[in-house]
């Protein structure tokens, strides 16, 4: 009987490792769309993780209309600020959503939209400062369905 | 006659960051909607917000589909001197809507 | 909850919620026990806070654009000499006020009871001798929202007249009355079941104070017959058409069984 714990664990092991390496490769790959989108923005940059943030509810009642916003961690000065915010999604027919063109006079980079989300899916904001850097945020939003039929 | 809503400070003091939103009424169409008798709903979308102070642009969006219908937006400036401030939408076809407010700016 | 992931989860989802409205419809008795009026609640009270501060904050609620609309067409006459809204009835800041908290009323000239927006259509076709915008029309709709505003955080106040009092009969017989294939009545969800859930949604109680309302459902504003045709849709029942008498003796029972709740147009619900 004691011989068959160590298989047993062995098994449970494999399928913790597997469902962990299927979650990461999950987030980590964007659809090939969005990855597009986010290519033609940043050139090819590097992007890192970081100074952005997006402030959307984890959980929406209803994707037609999603209260977004996004902040950059930046001084917005003629020297340090933030010249563009782009906002990506991962599962909509396209994976744009906007560009925001901010610029010193902004005096803080925030801006507050409202979105669109057809389904239950990552976002991801990307800054790019004057200096070229490029900065990252990501999110999952889980959008519930309604119960009943509307026209 | 645009329908829009502007919410701004109508004064400020100089140097102060003020917070401006906007709500223009538009179907924002993504063109992936059939209507009743099935025929497809053509795409329209605000594709392009600016907003202009002091005669310039101080703020813009580039819009797509996933912008939510009544298209809303919020974004700050820097408070520099009284004047008019502009918002202005247009859409995919070229077509373009404005409504200004006036801000008064103290030392 | 359950999150849309594919339009096979979304069909398996909507085939849950009608074997769900079946059990209702199988479980629960024929007519409903009402709710005591200590535990009503707003839809408001129970959707989420994302959408709650939507409607807290009039520069974030989109039903203010009707509004902006309704006011304009408050003040413009309909270019045949006869006067505007405003020609008549002034500032409906003032002279609209607590109006919309009473509403369906009976109507003498006709010996029918009339709700908010068809005596609007009622005040174009006879005061301004002009075509009434259609039911459900975006003009009739702003101008509904613009007057139901002026009575904001007032409480329900349904009209008095005993001659509604058949009117809000039939209109409790129809919302205690299985329709449809799935053979349900508004009672069993809105009464029997409120604040359970439907799917992702909660139920709510079906209340009438947010009317006209910005649903993000419809990312627009629309009136409470729509909102209970599309019910009637929910259930497969054949909805009654914009203006049915059957939909304002509705009208007029929902107003009564609002009493308690503050009215809350134009508000907004997912």
């Amino acid at each position: 009987m004691t011989s068959r714990h160590p298989d047993r664990r062995n098994v449970i092991v494999s399928l913790a490792t597997g469902a962990v390496l299927a979650m990461t490769s999950g987030i980590r790959a964007e659809t090939a769309d969005m990855e597009a989108a986010i290519r033609s923005f940043t050139k090819g940059g590097l992007i890192q993780t970081g100074k952005v943030k997006i402030d959307i509810s984890p959980l929406v009642e209803n994707g037609n209309s999603v209260s977004c916003g996004v902040g950059v961690d930046s001084p917005m000065t003629a020297a340090n600020f933030v010249r563009r915010i782009a906002l990506f999604n991962e599962k909509n027919p396209q994976p744009d959503i906007a560009v925001f063109h901010l610029n010193p006079r902004c005096g803080e980079a925030r801006v507050d939209t409202r979105i669109r989300l057809a389904t239950t899916q990552h976002l991801v904001a990307i800054a790019e400062m004057n200096d070229g850097s490029l900065w990252s945020d990501r999110i999952e939003v889980i959008v519930t369905i309604a119960a009943c039929l509307e026209e | 006659m645009a329908t829009a809503l502007l919410y701004m400070p109508k004064t400020a003091r100089r140097g102060e960051v003020i917070t401006l939103k906007a709500v223009f009424s538009h179907p924002m169409e993504t063109g992936y909607r059939r209507d009743v008798a099935g025929k497809p709903i053509l795409r329209d979308i605000i594709t392009t917000f600016t907003c202009r102070y002091e005669g310039v642009e101080v703020f813009r969006a580039d819009f797509h589909a996933a912008i939510a219908a009544n298209p809303f937006i919020s974004f700050t400036t820097v408070a520099t001197s009284s004047g008019q401030v502009i918002f202005t939408w247009t859409d995919g076809a070229g077509k373009s809507w404005s409504e200004t407010a006036q801000l008064s700016v103290s030392a | 909850m359950i999150p849309v992931m594919s339009s096979t989860v979304r069909w398996a989802a909507s085939q849950l919620v009608v074997s769900t409205l079946l059990m209702i419809a199988a479980v629960e008795i024929a007519f409903s026990q009402g709710i005591p009026s200590g535990e009503l609640r707003s839809g408001f009270d129970t959707m989420g806070p994302e959408t709650q501060g939507m409607q807290r904050d009039d520069t974030r609620n989109p039903a203010m654009l009707w509004v902006l609309e309704g006011s304009r067409h408050w003040t413009t006459d309909p270019g045949n000499g006869k006067p505007a809204c405003s020609g008549c009835h002034g500032d409906a800041p003032q002279s609209m006020k607590g109006v919309a908290i009473r509403y369906p009323v009976h109507d003498p000239s006709t010996g029918k009871p009339v709700d908010l927006a068809g005596r609007i259509q009622q005040c174009q076709s006879i005061r301004q001798d002009a075509a009434a915008n259609p039911r459900e029309s975006r003009p009739l709709l702003a101008l509904s929202a613009y007057v139901a505003l002026q009575s904001r955080s007032m409480r329900i106040d349904p009209s008095a007249d005993e001659r509604l009092a058949p009117a809000r009969e039939s209109g409790r017989q129809l919302f205690t009355t299985r329709v449809g294939q799935l053979n349900l009545s508004c009672a069993q969800c809105h009464d029997d079941n409120r604040g359970k859930r439907l799917g992702g949604s909660l139920i709510p109680q079906g209340h009438s104070n947010g009317y006209p309302l910005y649903r993000l459902e419809w990312q627009g504003v629309g009136s409470l017959q729509r909102r209970i045709r599309n019910c009637l849709t929910g259930v497969r029942a054949e909805p009654y058409t914009y203006g049915d008498s059957a939909l304002i003796d509705l009208e007029i029972y929902l107003r009564e069984r609002a009493v308690g709740l503050m009215m809350e147009a134009p508000a907004v619900r997912p």
